[in-house]
């Protein structure tokens, strides 16, 4: 076995930890809290906003965050580009904890989760609804992200029989891997649709679908770029710069169709100057699609793609961006009219912060012990 | 027996003619609830049987459910005792005294056995086996008992006979106890009424004993032995203060303008919204309108409800037993504030502000990476 | 490599053509009313605001008074609430002298769910939950099936359905047409209740042709409004106010079978513009477009299970057993 990941090693418990797990334990006693009170005691949402930043942040933009695995196993298994393999684990590692907090937090979010199997009770399933697609989609796929990720456990309790009996059957869990979010990526626009008019006319369009998609997977790339960047700082590691490089290529014709798409149905619906009106709505749409044309623009020019400050900039640009798509059509275009208001309180805003704490702990503690990061020689 | 047209012209009966009586007993009948048709049968049941017996203990208490009684008009109470019913023992207005008068008692009982009428007036103590009440040297607790074993059914009258009343409040010393307590710790099964009061109305008590006499029975009663009669509604529902409860228009404050107004007194304490009784339909004194004590600007204090009167201190405010909506509505849109609090707004500022700072902390030591790299490379 | 790719993007030219016929295919067609389908007429230049509907709805769906008022005396919702399945409302223009009128006038309305002809709320529920009656069209709701994701709040366009935000084992509360009092012969508490006959009950159809016929009539003529029911003996004789000439729900969303009457524009009093195809058509006409018999999924799948393993195999070749 040639070695091509390994265990970067080092103290568990840094400072970065210890403030982790400071926001870990107050989201856990506010958790305590909403378990005993209600959901009301500790969030602001409403019978008008009924949902909140846990269902826009911790899932809609959390498992979008979390599209590293998918669009690069999408890219090394469909599309044959072996080249991006060193690539996988890392990103394997992201989307397995984006996407199993994801679905913890829908536990916290949901009110009667302790029904929640009621969705494959055949009686109760509801094959027309877009929420059972998602919810049946996303568990699969967290199912599927752990297997996929196991090569890394059994490298590490060196079990290789168990890693060649899994290899056998990989094949047909990577297919999964990439059907599951294309679908759920997908649907996951779906699922305010029907909101219908109460979701703004820049947001509310029947291409929701193909742009959660489409931002879904150029997420996930620049995802891979941004945790590469930022643990070759952390970690103090040499940069895969000319993988990134390559990787980044890849962003600015997908973000080409998304924006063609994108304005071209707005002015087809005569929305557009919805953008103009100088409103919390409208300023939200220009900031998103300014956050959109820095890596479209930016990602064109091959020098700057091997520039890691430029990569930086448009991962954290195009996160942004895709962040912000989410927010605005969950919560900023979502207006069910008037005396409605929803902003979220500190007690929600904790219980997420301490759930991206969770996430960056365990990253640190599975990188340092778990082959997952490539092994760089040093140039 | 059929009343003729003559007799009903020519009789008297309890001092009125008997066109009077048998009108007076149709306002009973209607107090009731009763069919306006059955005021003839009332008037024949008390002409036509021999006058019921009626014998009234009294306890521990304060002879104001008698006084209530001295204060009807119709009719008046010498026609009440003397014509309507055979009062055969009461303390207060008892011709004889002494040993004559609990020997007549005595008489009495064992004539009318299973017949009369027991009228209990006042809590029975009975701590110390009851000996804070004695009557011709037995107990109160011990004339209960054997004088409500031979009656036709108990009539518990005023609050104290009812559920304890003054004498009952905390710390209770001489262990005052209603009538029915008495009477089911000792197993006696004698039907029970309770008219419960500070004092009653009169009326309430003799639409019962009418009620009784003419029919048999006792008047239909609620889970707290009381006719429903007078006790089945809330005095808050039968208020004529009440709209301006709904509207939100209250007295503050004695005096005030809302006072003088004639506003809800429910800021003053009412306790009508917790307190069953007929107080506003039924009135006192026969004065006309107004003549209650939420009338005159008092508010209720709820002296005919048990863990109400004399157990809630007098200007807390009560506790709505029917919450129904008021006369106020909500505009068209939604009411829910949901905005930013300033601990929330602040960690989302301190959040962006921090990616920022890292954010550009970031990409200046890329550009420092960058440049060390060239360097090397050059 | 080249090959496989080919491979690979013949079997997605090949769902995305599924796609692409799907529209036409796939496209499911809007709900229509069920036959006894039972709803309410509210007219709002009728009602004189006494609330008590709101107290009969409380009583007869043993719901808790809600206090929202510091005295916590009254139960005085603002609005509806996980305690409050229906609940009148006032507009209030300038002076607010004339009744149903627009400017410097005032109208009730009454807000309680619609029960869609193609409910949103129902299209949304992934575990039936909520779910449309087939004979008399009544929206119900079961607890035991809810998960509470709220997704039928997110849905529903006039935000009917309502969560208990305070309570640890929480409901969707809505309005459920007095369903449970059919079977005595009773019908909805509100209408039962209502002293005017600014609430009816009855068959949508017949609710439907009296709203109609009220609008032909003539302001300031005196007509019968029946009370309680649309086929009610019991009428009340009242001069007729002036119309807008509209009746709220018998389009909107796909039709309702809630419907109402009013003097004042119908978004002054709170009811969302809606088009005429209900919001479930256009989602479900979508999602089946993508989603039909799992057909595009399932090649979608094949595909990339033939792409990956050859991929995987040729790796294995090269590189050894390292994935």
């Amino acid at each position: 076995m040639t070695a091509e990941q390994k265990p970067i090693g080092g103290k568990i418990v840094t400072k970065t930890f210890l403030i982790c797990l400071f926001f870990v334990v107050i989201a856990g006693i506010l958790l305590v809290k909403r378990f005993i009170y209600g959901i009301g005691a500790v969030s602001n949402m409403s019978d008008g906003y009924p949902w909140g930043i846990w269902i826009a942040y911790d899932v809609v933009v959390g498992t979008a965050f979390a599209c590293g695995g998918y669009a690069v196993a999408m890219l090394v298994y469909v599309f044959n580009k072996g080249e991006y393999h060193p690539l996988v684990r890392p990103a394997l590692l992201a989307s397995v904890f984006g996407y199993t907090l994801a679905g913890v937090s829908i536990f916290f979010d949901i009110g009667r989760y302790w029904q929640a199997y009621n969705l494959i009770v055949p009686k109760y399933s509801q094959l027309n609804s877009v929420m059972f697609e998602v919810a049946l989609c996303v568990s699969t796929y967290i199912i599927v992200l752990w297997i996929e990720f196991m090569p890394s456990f059994f490298d590490w309790l060196n079990k290789p029989q168990l890693l060649r009996t899994l290899h056998k059957v990989l094949f047909a869990f990577i297919a999964f891997g990439v059907l599951l979010p294309t679908m759920h990526q997908s649907s996951l626009g779906l699922l305010v649709y029907i909101a219908g008019e109460k979701i703004s006319p820049l947001w509310q369009t029947p291409f929701l679908p193909l742009l959660f998609l489409i931002t879904a997977i150029t997420m996930g790339y620049s995802v891979v770029i941004f945790e590469s960047v930022t643990s070759s700082l952390a970690f103090k590691r040499d940069m895969e710069i000319p993988l990134l490089a390559k990787l980044s290529g890849f962003i600015p014709p997908m973000l080409g169709v998304y924006l063609a798409v994108r304005f071209w149905d707005l002015v087809g619906r005569n929305s557009l100057g919805l953008a103009f009106t100088g409103t919390l709505q409208g300023n939200l749409f220009l900031i998103e699609n300014i956050l959109y044309l820095i890596p479209t623009i930016a990602l064109l020019s091959p020098i700057k793609r091997t520039n890691p400050r430029w990569l930086f900039i448009s991962a954290v640009s195009m996160l942004l961006a895709g962040g912000i798509y989410r927010f605005n059509t969950f919560l900023v275009g979502f207006d069910p009219g008037p005396g409605w208001h929803y902003f979220p309180s500190f007690s929600e805003l904790m219980i997420t912060f301490g759930m991206i704490a969770i996430e960056i702990m365990g990253y640190t503690i599975l990188v340092k012990k778990l082959p997952v990061l490539p092994d760089i020689k040093h140039a | 027996m059929r009343i003729d047209q003559e007799s009903i012209e020519h009789d008297n009966i309890a001092g009125l003619s008997r066109r009077d009586f048998v009108k007076f007993c149709s306002t009973l009948a209607v107090g009731m609830g009763l069919p306006v048709g059955m005021g003839a049968q009332i008037a024949e049941a008390v002409t036509v049987q021999k006058r019921p017996p009626v014998l009234w203990l009294s306890a521990q208490e304060c002879t104001g459910c008698t006084e209530t009684l001295l204060r009807t008009s119709h009719p008046t109470l010498e026609k009440l005792i003397l014509e309507l019913i055979s009062l055969e023992y009461h303390e207060t207005l008892l011709v004889g005294a002494g040993r004559q008068a609990e020997d007549w008692r005595e008489k009495s009982m064992k004539e009318n056995k299973g017949k009369y009428i027991l009228v209990v007036d006042g809590s029975i103590p009975t701590k110390d086996n009851g000996i804070y009440c004695k009557i011709g040297g037995k107990t109160a607790l011990a004339l209960l008992g054997e004088m409500a074993a031979d009656a036709a059914a108990v009539i518990a009258i005023g609050s104290c006979a009812s559920w304890g009343g003054v004498p009952s409040a905390d710390p209770n010393p001489t262990g005052a106890t209603p009538a029915h307590e008495v009477l089911k710790s000792r197993g006696i099964k004698t039907p029970v009424v309770n008219i419960p009061g500070c004092p009653p109305n009169p009326y309430n008590f003799l639409s019962t004993v009418l009620y009784f006499v003419t029919f048999k029975k006792l008047p239909e009663l609620d889970d707290q032995s009381r006719p429903k009669f007078a006790y089945g509604r809330l005095i808050h529902e039968n208020c004529e203060r009440r709209p301006h409860f709904d509207a939100g228009r209250f007295a503050i404050q004695f005096g005030d303008e809302g006072h003088r107004k004639g506003y809800c007194l429910y800021k003053l304490g009412c306790k009508g919204p917790e307190t069953f009784a007929n107080c506003p339909i039924q009135l006192f004194n026969d004065v006309g309108s107004g003549a209650w004590p939420v009338g005159t600007g008092h508010p209720c204090f709820g002296c005919s409800e048990k863990g109400v009167g004399f157990t809630l201190p007098l200007h807390s405010p009560a506790r709505p037993k029917y919450v129904t909506p008021p006369s106020i509505f909500p505009g068209i849109e939604a009411h829910k504030s949901g905005g930013a609090s300033i601990a929330a707004a602040a960690v989302v500022a301190g959040l962006a502000g921090a990616a920022l700072g890292a954010g550009a902390v970031t990409v200046k030591k890329l550009g420092e990476k960058e440049e060390g790299r060239k360097g090397t490379e050059e | 490599m080249n090959i496989k790719r080919r491979d690979f993007l013949k079997v997605v030219a090949g769902s995305s053509l599924l796609l692409a016929s799907g529209d036409v295919a796939f496209a499911r067609t809007a709900k229509k009313l069920p036959p006894s389908a039972v709803g309410i007429l509210y007219d709002a230049t009728v009602c004189i605001g006494c609330k008590a509907c709101q107290n009969a709805c409380k009583q007869y769906n043993e719901m808790p008074a809600e206090h929202t008022a510091p005295e916590q005396i009254w139960d005085d919702p603002v609005d509806l609430s996980g305690k409050t399945l229906n609940i009148i409302k006032a507009y209030k223009n300038g002076t607010g002298a004339t009744k149903d009128a627009e400017i410097n006038g005032y109208s009730f309305v009454k807000r309680h769910c619609m029960h869609c002809i193609d409910p949103s709320c129902v299209s949304a529920c992934p575990v039936t939950a909520l779910d449309k009656k087939s004979d008399n069209g009544v929206v119900t709701y079961n607890k035991n099936a809810c998960i509470g994701c709220r997704y039928c709040q997110i849905a529903c366009p006039y935000n009917i359905p309502r969560f208990e935000w305070d309570d640890p084992f929480p409901q969707i509360r809505k309005c459920q047409l007095c369903d449970h009092r059919y079977k005595e012969g009773k019908f909805s508490a509100c209408c039962e209740f209502c002293p005017t006959g600014a609430s009816i009950f009855g068959k949508v159809i017949d609710l439907l042709a009296e709203a109609k016929k009220r609008l032909t009539l003539k302001p300031g003529d005196y007509y019968h409004y029946p009370v309680a029911h649309v086929t009610s003996r019991e009428t009340s004789y009242r001069p007729v106010s002036i119309y807008l000439n509209h009746v709220y729900g018998e389009k909107e969303g796909g039709g309702t079978q809630y419907l109402l009457l009013s003097g004042v524009p119908f978004a002054k009093l709170g009811l969302p513009v809606l088009s005429e195809d209900s919001a479930a058509n256009r989602s479900e006409t979508l999602q089946h477009t993508l989603y039909y018999g799992l057909i595009a999924p399932i090649t979608f799948l094949g595909g990339l299970m033939y792409a990956v393993y050859r991929n995987t195999r040729k790796e294995h070749e090269d590189k050894g057993d390292k994935l």
